[in-house]
């Protein structure tokens, strides 16, 4: 794939800007933020908490809470259509049917006072006119493929009903319902305990080989990332820093803020000694410094980035970093 | 559920006991002569007193009493009045009425109450939403009796659209006076659904329901209301209760022949039998619509299950 023809991508998002119009001000949560994901394939979207990560979902979603969320600029084209130049109508028959989405904590995001089956079932009878009984046999066949055991009587069962596993593996079967063609699964293991966590990322993995899904998986977690990711965007203050193949990424990183969030992670083979932080905090998105956004806490910073947003530099292979120094990043130096 | 619907029907019991006597001690065994002003101006005679506390067992000690009443309440016997009036007839006569007018209040207050609490609950700040918190802060700050005789001076006296008083206590003729028993109610109604809603829509199912791409009636038709609807269902069953015996106003001003007026004039003219019979009614009411109302919420909400 050349640098700037995504035209194979199922979904491309491209220089997407969102600000929050809040009462303390215009803060920008989104500051041109672009990804590409094609059929089968995972893209990993990485960053920390208020990176903006899921904004980016919600905004490609077409459900942000507007006000105080207003998309600002930038093009999100999935098969090649803009979405947010479509109509509101257009937009909603392509949720659920063209791009779905799973949430993080399915405890939540299930309403408490319908059944499972009865969540699954609506969409099939909404959106495909399905009968009843219809409806309900394929609810149950959902609930099968995500290996909820017994589906036949946990159909009827409410959210509360299911351990945590259980409701995640019920909100993927919801997200399957109208057959997408791309999931977004927004820190979809992050409510669940480790092995479960495990179990939830092979059933994703299984579901998209499947059925050719392209995936776009946002986390915080790098363990998930390096197990199941094609590609990795790097989000930072509302900026994708690197956006490279995860193999690539992993063997040498082209922004600093991804060596960083590397060398952060424990290892085994360092036992014993102190874990490695990034000092600082991520920047308030209502004053985002000026230049490079990760310049207060870059170990490499110069006055160049006190000064100048970097631009994307390609690095070849389809990677782009955003650093003034990526290709001495990326060679080590 | 069944065993909880038991234990509650058994909790009743204790419940009902110390109502009813607390009110029978109350009417009975204040001091004062029950007898009093019965006869006119005239003392009563000492034939008439004698023959009275001998109905009403007044020489014996207050609990025997209170035995007695039970008793005969168990055979359906509510006694007689001073004058021989079976109290049984007179709650038998003036129940249904009451129970109209409680349920005439009841549907304005859910129609009108949730409508506007839906509407400005669903929009933030706009015109609708400060016309519903300002129109309800008006009705919860006008006392009942207030709204009952301006209602009736400016519709029934001056405008003519409506008749003053109530000449029959059907479901028609109950309109206006349901209207001004449910005023306050119905303002809270509004306040409470408004409320609810509007934190229901910013929950997280609510973002669900949109990504699945269901249409935005369904969203707030189904999902939201559903969730909504569950503290304000608690409201208005216990109001109901409330209805029915809260309606003293509202029925005097329009001269409703109602439970409300029937308990007044009793306390007034010290008529024991009466009150003690009514309040009895009464109290059952309430024990079986705060049953009724538990129930419902357990229908509405799934995660609360009676052991």
């Amino acid at each position: 794939m050349s640098e700037v023809d995504h035209s194979g991508a199922l979904l491309e998002v491209e220089d997407l800007r969102v600000e929050f119009r809040t009462r303390d001000g215009v803060a920008s949560v989104l500051n041109g933020v672009s990804y590409h994901v094609a059929a089968g394939e995972t893209l990993a979207v990485l960053g920390e908490s208020g990176s903006g990560k899921s904004v980016t979902a919600q905004a490609v979603m077409g459900i942000l809470d507007t006000p105080p969320a207003f998309v600002t600029g930038g093009a999100v084209r999935f098969h090649g259509e803009d979405l947010l130049r479509a109509t509101p109508e257009r937009r909603r028959v392509l949720r659920g049917s063209g791009l779905a989405m799973i949430f993080q904590d399915a405890l939540s995001a299930l309403n408490p006072v319908f059944t499972v089956g009865f969540q699954i079932e609506e969409q099939l009878r909404v959106r495909l006119g399905a009968s009843r009984r219809d409806a309900r046999q394929r609810a149950i066949e959902l609930l099968d493929l995500v290996r909820i055991p017994g589906a036949k009587q946990r159909v009827r069962e409410y959210p509360h009903q299911f351990s945590g596993g259980m409701r995640q593996r019920a909100m993927i079967a919801m997200s399957l319902a109208l057959d997408p063609e791309l999931l977004i699964a927004d820190e979809p293991t992050t409510a669940l305990d480790v092995t479960v966590q495990a179990q939830i990322m092979d059933l994703l993995a299984e579901i998209q080989a499947e059925r050719n899904t392209g995936l776009v998986l946002i986390t915080h977690d790098l363990g998930v990332v390096a197990e199941v990711a094609d590609r990795i965007a790097v989000v930072y203050a509302g900026r994708v820093v690197e956006h490279a193949d995860a193999r690539d990424l992993f063997r040498s990183p082209g922004h600093p803020y991804t060596a960083a969030l590397l060398e952060s992670l424990p290892r085994l083979d360092q036992r014993g000694s102190a874990l490695h932080t990034i000092r600082g905090l991520p920047p308030s998105l209502l004053a985002v410094p000026p230049g490079c956004p990760f310049h207060p806490r870059c170990p490499r910073a110069r006055d160049v980035c006190r000064t100048e947003v970097p631009a994307q530099v390609a690095l070849g292979s389809g990677r782009v970093s955003a650093c003034h120094f990526a290709e001495e990043v990326v060679s080590g130096g | 559920m069944g065993r909880y619907v038991l234990r509650r029907l058994l909790q009743m019991i204790p419940v009902f006991l110390g109502t009813t006597f607390l009110i029978y001690v109350l009417v009975w065994a204040v001091p004062g002569d029950p007898f009093a002003g019965k006869c006119g101006e005239r003392d009563c005679p000492d034939s008439y007193v004698s023959a009275m506390r001998e109905e009403f067992n007044l020489d014996d000690p207050v609990v025997v009493q209170y035995g007695e009443y039970l008793l005969n309440l168990v055979r359906g016997d509510f006694g007689r009045t001073s004058s021989g009036v079976e109290v049984s007839d007179r709650i038998v006569e003036t129940f249904p009425v009451t129970l109209r007018l409680a349920l005439v209040a009841l549907v304005v207050e859910a129609v009108i109450g949730i409508t506007a609490g839906v509407v400005s609950g669903l929009r933030n700040r706009g015109f609708l939403d400060s016309l519903v918190l300002v129109s309800t802060l008006f009705l919860i700050s006008i006392p009942v009796f207030v709204t009952g005789y301006v209602v009736q001076l400016v519709f029934g006296l001056q405008l003519g659209w409506i008749s003053p008083t109530v000449s029959t206590p059907t479901f028609g003729g109950l309109i206006v006076p349901g209207l001004v028993l449910a005023s306050l109610s119905m303002a809270y109604v509004a306040r409470l659904s408004r409320a609810s809603i509007s934190e229901n829509r910013r929950a997280d199912y609510v973002r669900t329901a949109l990504a699945k791409g269901l249409p935005q009636s369904r969203i707030v038709g189904v999902h939201v209301l559903r969730n909504s609807l569950i503290p304000v269902i608690t409201f208005l069953g216990t109001d109901l209760g409330a209805f029915m015996g809260g309606a003293i106003v509202t029925e005097g001003i329009f001269n409703v022949p109602g439970i409300g007026g029937l308990v007044f004039r009793s306390v007034q003219t010290k008529e024991g039998a009466m009150v003690t019979g009514l309040v009895t009614v009464l109290v059952l009411v309430y024990l079986v619509m705060t049953l009724v109302v538990d129930l419902l919420c357990a229908v509405l909400d799934p995660r609360i299950r009676y052991e």
